[in-house]
């Protein structure tokens, strides 16, 4: 293992993981958000709309990431759609992460109570009302592991932007294998870099569940 | 003889197949009236409750003071804001402390003033002796707190009328007591309730009038004394019959 080696590339690994985590943050925001308004939609069972999202939800969830990126990357410009490397990798995690992430609140939706709805319903609040003071606090409370599970799959995803042409810590990797032959230190410095972005992410993710603990009825600890 | 808040006309529901859980029924509550609604379980008389807050479809006419209030879907939840509910199942909000529970309505539908209802929350929840709890959470109190804080929630929605569906089913026998105890209070106050319970001595002291409901009909109406002493149907008589223990042929 040539040590020298790891500490001058050292830098270009850090480049390279701050434009993953500028990604993945974004596309796990803009999933999140594409999520909650899935589900929105289907709980209000808005017409054509409803069928629309359940279409894309398939799309999005049994197709894979690569595919999607090539899309967006390589098929919308003969659209006239131009898309920089970095717009793909964040619309791209976006399309993915939604339907996760919809599919998630989806059942934490399912796991409240239809008769909280009727309490809710029954004290004049209108269905929106109900929807956003009542269902979806409880429902993302019961879905946060799911949320954490989903985010950190989203990073892991990230590995396949190299694709499309960004210079995100695979890129960089396969970038230098190519140039100097340092395979051992090149791989070994990706693990590393993975794992420095999501292990804190998986300790923290366990912090909040902890935390939003509230949703879990007959607990009588305090918050 | 005062206003009527909540009438039926004719009152109908049926599940998908299967046959009608109500039958035509007509019904009425006055202004500052308790009546009490009885009847084996499977009768209707959830049921029935939850027709007269509109949370289950139904055939027939729902009057609130006059007004059909089941045929149009857009301002449904105008009229339920009117007609308080309390559940058996308590349903506080998990996610909000107990003053959270009680102001949200007010706030959010009523648009009212924040101090003001902050200020009439304090009162109603020490009057049901929940005072200290307010910042506390659903999950930390007992069944029976929770039914009072479910009361005063509704309450605090200034209802027209108050509709109770079995609200100590759920509750250990010595929780009933504090619970019922606010019912008994509301009563003599004069607010205009409906109840559905099982505490037949409960439904003696709080009604006004009690109604025997038995396979979607109603089969009696009368003055407690007269009902629970004087039944005249064999079927109510057969339905009082199973509170007496000493009846129980061994």
């Amino acid at each position: 293992m040539d040590y020298s080696f790891i500490v001058k590339y050292a830098p270009l690994y850090l480049e390279a993981a701050m434009l993953t985590i500028r990604i993945a943050a974004c596309g796990i925001v803009g999933a999140f958000v594409v999520g909650i308004v899935c589900c929105l939609i289907r709980e209000l069972r808005l017409p054509i709309l409803s069928p629309l999202i359940q279409v894309y939800i398939e799309l999005s969830r049994n197709t894979p990431l690569l595919i999607q990126l090539f899309f967006l990357y390589f098929g919308l410009p003969k659209v006239g759609i131009v898309l920089s490397s970095e717009a793909c990798g964040i619309v791209g995690l976006i399309f993915l992460g939604g339907s996760y992430m919809a599919e998630g609140f989806r059942t934490g939706i399912d796991n409240v109570p239809g008769i909280q709805r009727e309490a809710a319903y029954s004290l004049g609040l209108t269905k929106p009302q109900t929807f956003w003071r009542i269902i979806l606090p409880q429902a993302v409370a019961t879905s946060v592991p799911v949320f954490c599970a989903n985010s950190i799959f989203l990073i892991k995803e990230t590995s396949v932007f190299s694709a499309v042409a960004l210079a995100d810590l695979m890129y960089v990797t396969k970038d230098l294998i190519g140039l100097y032959y340092k395979t051992d230190e090149a791989l070994t410095m990706l693990v590393i870099s993975y794992l420095l972005i999501l292990l804190p992410i998986s300790l923290v993710s366990s912090w909040i569940e902890r935390r939003v603990r509230y949703a879990g009825y007959g607990n009588t600890g305090t918050l | 003889m005062e206003q009527v808040i909540l009438e039926t006309a004719g009152l109908t529901k049926s599940f998908e197949q299967g046959a009608a859980v109500l039958k035509k029924i007509d019904f009425s509550i006055h202004q500052g009236e308790v009546v009490v609604i009885v009847g084996p379980s499977g009768c209707g008389k959830s049921t029935f409750l939850r027709c007269l807050n509109l949370l289950e479809e139904a055939e027939g006419d729902i009057l609130l003071e006059g007004k059909i209030i089941n045929k149009e879907k857009k301002n449904i939840h105008r009229y339920r804001e009117q007609i308080g509910m309390v559940f058996q199942s308590y349903e506080l909000f998990p996610h909000k402390t107990v003053l959270d529970n009680v102001t949200l309505a007010p706030l959010l539908v009523q648009k009212r003033e924040k101090e003001e209802v902050r200020q009439e929350a304090e009162k109603l929840l020490s009057r049901v002796g929940l005072a200290e709890k307010a910042k506390s959470y659903p999950r930390q109190l007992s069944g029976g707190q929770k039914q009072r804080v479910a009361i005063v929630r509704a309450l605090i929605m200034h209802p027209k009328v108050l509709l109770l569906d079995e609200i100590t089913a759920a509750l250990d026998p010595e929780m009933v007591r504090e619970v019922l105890q606010v019912v008994l209070e509301l009563a003599r106050e004069g607010m205009t309730m409906v109840i559905v319970t099982h505490e037949m001595e409960f439904a003696r002291a709080v009604a006004d009038r009690v109604i025997f409901l038995d396979q979607g009909e109603i089969v009696e109406e009368e003055k407690p004394e007269e009902f629970f002493s004087y039944p005249k149907t064999d079927r109510a008589k057969k339905f009082l019959n199973t509170f007496h223990y000493e009846a129980l042929e061994i």
